[in-house]
């Protein structure tokens, strides 16, 4: 018996076409073949929305965990390394990243850099509430807390993730009108829970004030004993005013975030007989065995939170 | 005008007041009140047997030494006061007892061990927080919250300065001759090592104390500058322990004040009062500069 060369097969060479033709068809089959896209978010949200855009194609890594605040990040050598071997890299912007120029020059990454809030409208700090001295911008850097601006962080990310990888556009770009739909229908019950409580009652007490964008979009008013930043030491007479104002506007909900010294809100709380809420969700997720895992998690388990709290229940 | 406008006229003139108003007006004010008091009985003596033994700077070290403790404390269960008291006084405990050992049984003296020890366990703090994560509330914990002082607080502050009075008043007599002749003490008497290593505790508990009104950062100075001040007027030891509570107190009361009034956060403007106080002494009370060097027109004393 001699050996024939494979080529000279006719049903050998059909079958190699037919499963050639097949892998070229089905993205899902050609993407489990290539080594997926290695993309790093600066925080937990940020890497949320970067997972539901990019999908089984996009490997993401985030640089500041559920729980750890942004503001004071410092990042670790490893932390890095990772930066230096990323293809692409998100962050927030705004100024919430002090630290990503430095990194990014740091690790020699040369790569594609998204700047996630792209394209929204920025409010600024007199807008936002009563903040004193962010250190470096003046723009609020919590966009995130309105669901429409992260219909707009989608867009970017998706337009990202296409430079980055062209061939799993379609993808991406699905997967970003499916996550978008997703987001429209948040946005809608977000707002139909606030609009069955009176104007008057929506104000929120809590200690760090990122809540700009959510005041703004839903019309809810927040009040903060401390500036914008978790850095800043409270003086008598910021509480002391806090104190005033809660008991002549007669506020019910009064919130312990989770990256803030509870210890000063439960004084408050004492001092105004009003009882301290429990937490918010701001500038982290919570771990995957949390209440808000997830970017749609966080903001439906927010707007419980604050609607319960602020009819006193 | 009835008894009842009297009343009400009355008491909104005194809420009015800038002294009275915020303490009567604010339950936080009252309470940030009563542990500068507590703080100040048991601190500022604490300060003035620092200062004749010359440890002002051991305080310094030692309150650097009860922070890894805390803050070990801290990330085993939040911001347990509970947890962080203990785990500071154990930290401050262990490096207060092994530099003393090392110190009275090696060739080593008492800074340099103290100063081996206290970067050691520094150092054991930053490492487990760093790997631990979350380094936010850690902020927190350096700087204190004196307007946040709960009922635990409060009693915990109560009690470390009782305990602190008390003490000092067993330990007076060793302790004053540890100040002034430490060799001589130790040749007649077996209360040397009492009277070091109790003073040591309690100046652990203090710096504790400390640490929850005014924060690991600010502890030191409640300690240091009333007594620092006080030396400037006065010699004998009474007046000295008197006075540093005095101005520890009335300085904390000012701080308190201040950063009602100025919106200015309130356990550094507290350590500023005092210090101002302690930069004016240092320029005009008895023993301060200008009326020292000033050559003697007339006689200055037998």
């Amino acid at each position: 018996m001699t050996r024939t060369p494979s080529s000279s097969n006719p049903r050998r060479a059909a079958l190699i076409a037919t499963g050639l033709s097949l892998a070229l068809a089905s993205p899902t089959l050609w993407a489990q073949a290539t080594a997926p896209v290695k993309a790093v978010a600066s925080f937990s949200i940020l890497g949320d929305l970067v997972r539901q855009v990019g999908g089984d194609r996009v490997a993401v890594e985030v640089l500041v965990g559920p729980g750890s605040d942004a503001h004071v990040f410092q990042p670790t050598p490893a932390q890095a390394k990772l930066v230096g071997q990323a293809q692409i890299v998100f962050s927030n912007g705004l100024g919430f990243e002090g630290w990503m120029s430095r990194l990014l020059g740091t690790a020699g990454y040369k790569g594609r850099h998204v700047v996630a809030s792209r394209g929204i409208k920025p409010l600024h700090n007199e807008e936002a509430g009563e903040h004193k001295g962010h250190g470096h911008e003046e723009a609020d850097p919590h966009a995130w807390q309105s669901v429409p601006n992260v219909m707009v962080y989608v867009g970017n990310i998706a337009k990202g993730l296409c430079e980055a990888d062209a061939s799993g556009c379609d993808s991406y770009q699905r997967n970003a009108a499916t996550y978008n739909a997703e987001l429209k229908a948040l946005d809608t019950d977000i707002r139909a829970i606030w609009a069955a409580i009176p104007t008057t009652q929506r104000k929120v007490i809590t200690s760090h004030d990122a809540f700009g964008y959510y005041a703004s979009a839903y019309g809810v008013k927040f009040l903060a004993p401390q500036g914008v930043s978790t850095d800043s030491e409270a003086s008598a007479k910021g509480v002391a005013q806090l104190v005033r104002q809660i008991k002549k506007e007669q506020i019910k909900a009064l919130f312990v975030e989770s990256i803030s010294d509870p210890r000063l809100i439960a004084q408050i709380g004492r001092e105004t007989g009003v009882k301290p809420a429990g937490e918010l969700f701001s500038d982290s997720l919570s771990d995957a065995r949390g209440p808000a895992p997830s970017y749609l998690t966080m903001m439906r388990f927010n707007t419980t939170a604050l609607t319960q709290a602020v009819q006193g229940q | 005008m009835n008894d009842a406008t009297t009343l009400s006229t009355g008491w909104s003139l005194l809420l009015a007041n800038p002294l009275l108003g915020p303490f009567l007006e604010f339950g936080f004010m009252r309470r940030a009140l009563l542990g500068c008091l507590a703080l100040s009985l048991s601190a500022a003596p604490v300060g003035v047997f620092l200062m004749l033994r010359r440890m002002s700077l051991t305080g310094d070290a030692m309150a650097h030494a009860i922070l890894p403790g805390a803050a070990i404390g801290y990330l085993v269960s939040g911001l347990s006061l509970a947890a962080m008291t203990v785990g500071g006084i154990a930290a401050g405990l262990t490096v207060a007892v092994g530099s003393g050992l090392v110190a009275r049984n090696t060739v080593l003296r008492e800074d340099t061990s103290l100063a081996a020890f206290y970067l050691l366990s520094l150092a054991l703090g930053v490492l487990i927080v760093s790997v631990r994560g979350n380094s936010v509330d850690l902020l927190h914990v350096l700087f204190g919250t004196v307007l946040a002082l709960d009922d635990p607080a409060l009693a915990l502050l109560g009690g470390i300065s009782a305990v602190t009075l008390v003490s000092l008043a067993l330990l007076y007599r060793p302790l004053v001759l540890e100040c002034l002749d430490p060799g001589f003490l130790r040749s007649v008497s077996g209360w040397s090592p009492v009277a070091h290593y109790g003073f040591l505790a309690l100046l652990v508990i203090n710096l504790v104390a400390g640490f929850h009104a005014l924060g690991t950062l600010m502890a030191v100075g409640i300690m240091v500058l009333p007594a620092a001040t006080a030396r400037f007027w006065v010699r004998r030891i009474g007046p000295l322990l008197l006075g540093a509570t005095a101005i520890a107190l009335l300085a904390s009361l000012a701080g308190l004040l201040i950063s009602y009034h100025a919106d200015w956060p309130t356990s550094p403007v507290i350590v500023l009062s005092l210090g101002t106080c302690y930069l004016a002494s240092l320029l005009f009370a008895p023993h301060g500069v200008l009326r020292q060097q000033r050559p003697a027109s007339t006689h200055l004393r037998a």
